[in-house]
């Protein structure tokens, strides 16, 4: 079984022969933080042209197909046109504010981003509180949303800064309670810990009926998190242009852009991560054979497995359902999603008992 | 060392933002600022080791107060509209308040002996476990806080009900 930890412990005893104890730690932040960014950027190309793809096999079309064999470089090609274009200066806007909005949002995907374990050894935040440095840290991209709504100085962006800023406020409440029914599972929030805990079966197995009901409300709930789907109203194009980020053009479109794509990835990454085992190989207990067969798929493959698997639930979502009202879509959350979530932590703490 | 140089980037970024925040001409500039000044907080709870409380510092002040501050803001002021400029009276009322709890915080921190401040050689920065908070927030022994816990929760409770008898107005 490959893991990165061969390629991470390599690096670290190369830089440690050359450099003092200091040096060498410096030079490893930088370059986590590198790779961390450059993943980050090459992972929202794919999903862009994952999500160009399946969105054109839901309508019966062929979608991106000229650059490149089967348009796999479209979204390159996209990305040097967004990089190349004028960003346009808004008149009578809050220069400041819409300028830090697009950052706000961008810095919050990238730091929960980080909290990610993808591997073993490629996980780079790995705090005791896992778990809730990942809700803290997004929940400040909401505060960006507000702010590029308020700058644009522009009545779209302020109706969908508004509400998303009652859909996201709302929606944590249930992606929060629904994870903290795994922590109760669990008995940690260290994202390490929460892995290896499914070394011998993955949680949602494990936790009965309360860890799907969990996984279902997560789903929904992040899902509205990510302001996509049947959740898109703070940018419903038909009645908004596009929400809260109209306004914007160039990288700084690009930003809001780069960050909806990867809080899809996010919300994805966390839902494998909690529920379906993160890295952790299908092991069932007893049949040895096939948990060694299972043993040889690298981590890092069942881990971006399972985290399209969800990104593909969250793009069926989206393009098969029409999108909600929104006392539709506050009533979904505060009468439905967050009783069901308070009752299953209840569940899930006899089932622990 | 490495921790000094980043306790002067945070604290220079705190005062700089403060003082910022304090003087913005537009109300949403000054929440704005307060924002950063917030996360600058929890990055010095980070210096110290306590990620808990950076990360309660990030989702309550950071990701709920200024969301509300903002929310506020958003459905009481006009847009454009300026502070308006305070008359000196006011000013100097301002100054002796700032400078009367710049000396009481002061004073506080000289008088008081901390733990660990004539024996260095304890280590005071690892990692606190969750485990220990929990069991000390929900405890019912000596220097666990449940009671305080649930006073803390009847008072939210009359928030609540103050908020909601606010809103029906019959």
């Amino acid at each position: 079984m490959f893991d990165f930890s061969i390629v991470t412990a390599w690096i670290d005893h190369f830089l440690r022969t050359y450099l003092d104890e200091g040096w060498a730690l410096l030079v490893e932040f930088v370059l986590v933080g590198l790779v961390i960014l450059t993943v980050y950027a090459v992972l929202a190309l794919l999903l862009i042209y994952i999500e160009r793809k399946i969105c054109a096999f839901f309508q019966c079309r062929i979608g991106p197909n000229r650059v490149g064999p089967w348009g796999v470089f479209q979204s390159v090609a996209d990305m040097v046109k967004i990089l190349l274009k004028e960003i346009i200066k808004i008149d009578r806007a809050d220069p400041l504010l819409f300028r830090i909005a697009s950052f706000l949002v961008i810095i919050a995907s990238i730091c929960t981003f980080g909290a990610i374990p993808f591997d073993p050894a490629l996980h780079a935040v790995n705090f005791n509180m896992g778990v809730f440095y990942l809700l803290a840290v997004s929940s400040l991209g909401v505060i960006g949303i507000l702010l590029a709504g308020w700058s644009s100085n522009n009545k779209y962006t302020m109706i969908g800064a508004m509400r998303s800023g009652a859909q996201l406020i709302s929606y944590e409440l249930s992606c929060g309670l629904s994870l903290m029914s795994i922590v109760v599972l669990a008995g940690s929030m260290q994202l390490s810990e929460i892995v290896n805990q499914q070394a011998e079966m993955w949680f949602i197995f494990k936790g009965h009926i309360p860890a799907c009901i969990a996984f279902l409300i997560y789903l929904i709930a992040g899902h509205a998190e990510t302001n996509r789907g049947p959740f898109d109203l703070p940018e419903a194009e038909s009645e908004l242009t596009a929400g809260y980020h109209t306004e914007y053009s160039g990288i700084q479109f690009g930003f809001f852009y780069l960050a909806e794509y990867l809080n899809m990835f996010i919300i994805a990454a966390i839902a494998s991560t909690m529920f379906l085992g993160g890295w952790m190989p299908l092991h069932i207990v007893g049949w040895e054979a096939f948990n060694g067969v299972m043993d040889m798929i690298p981590p890092v493959v069942w881990f971006f497995g399972k985290t399209f698997f969800c990104v593909f639930l969250a793009l069926w979502i989206r393009w098969s359902f029409p999108r909600l009202r929104i006392d539709q879509l506050l009533s979904l959350e505060w009468k439905v999603l967050m009783p069901l979530a308070l009752i299953n932590i209840l569940f899930m703490a006899l089932c622990v008992m | 060392m490495v921790n000094f140089i980043i306790f002067c980037c945070l604290a220079v970024m705190i005062v700089v933002m403060s003082i910022l925040a304090v003087t913005a001409k537009k109300i949403l500039r000054a929440a704005t600022y307060l924002l950063f000044v917030l996360i600058g907080t929890a990055g010095l709870y980070l210096l110290l080791n306590y990620h808990f409380l950076a990360a309660v510092q990030v989702s309550v002040y950071a990701g709920g107060i200024v969301v509300l501050f903002i929310f506020a803001i958003f459905l009481t002021s006009n847009k454009g509209e300026m502070v308006e400029t305070h008359n000196i009276r006011r000013i100097i009322y301002g100054v002796l308040t700032s400078v009367a709890g710049i000396a009481l915080a002061g004073f506080v921190l000289l008088k008081h002996r901390f733990l660990y401040s004539g024996n260095a050689t304890v280590e005071g920065d690892t990692e606190i476990n969750m485990k220990m908070i929990g069991t000390a927030l929900m405890g019912t022994e000596k220097y666990q806080y449940l009671l305080p816990f649930e006073v803390l929760s009847v008072l939210l409770l009359a928030c609540i009900i103050g908020g909601i008898l606010i809103a029906r107005k019959k």
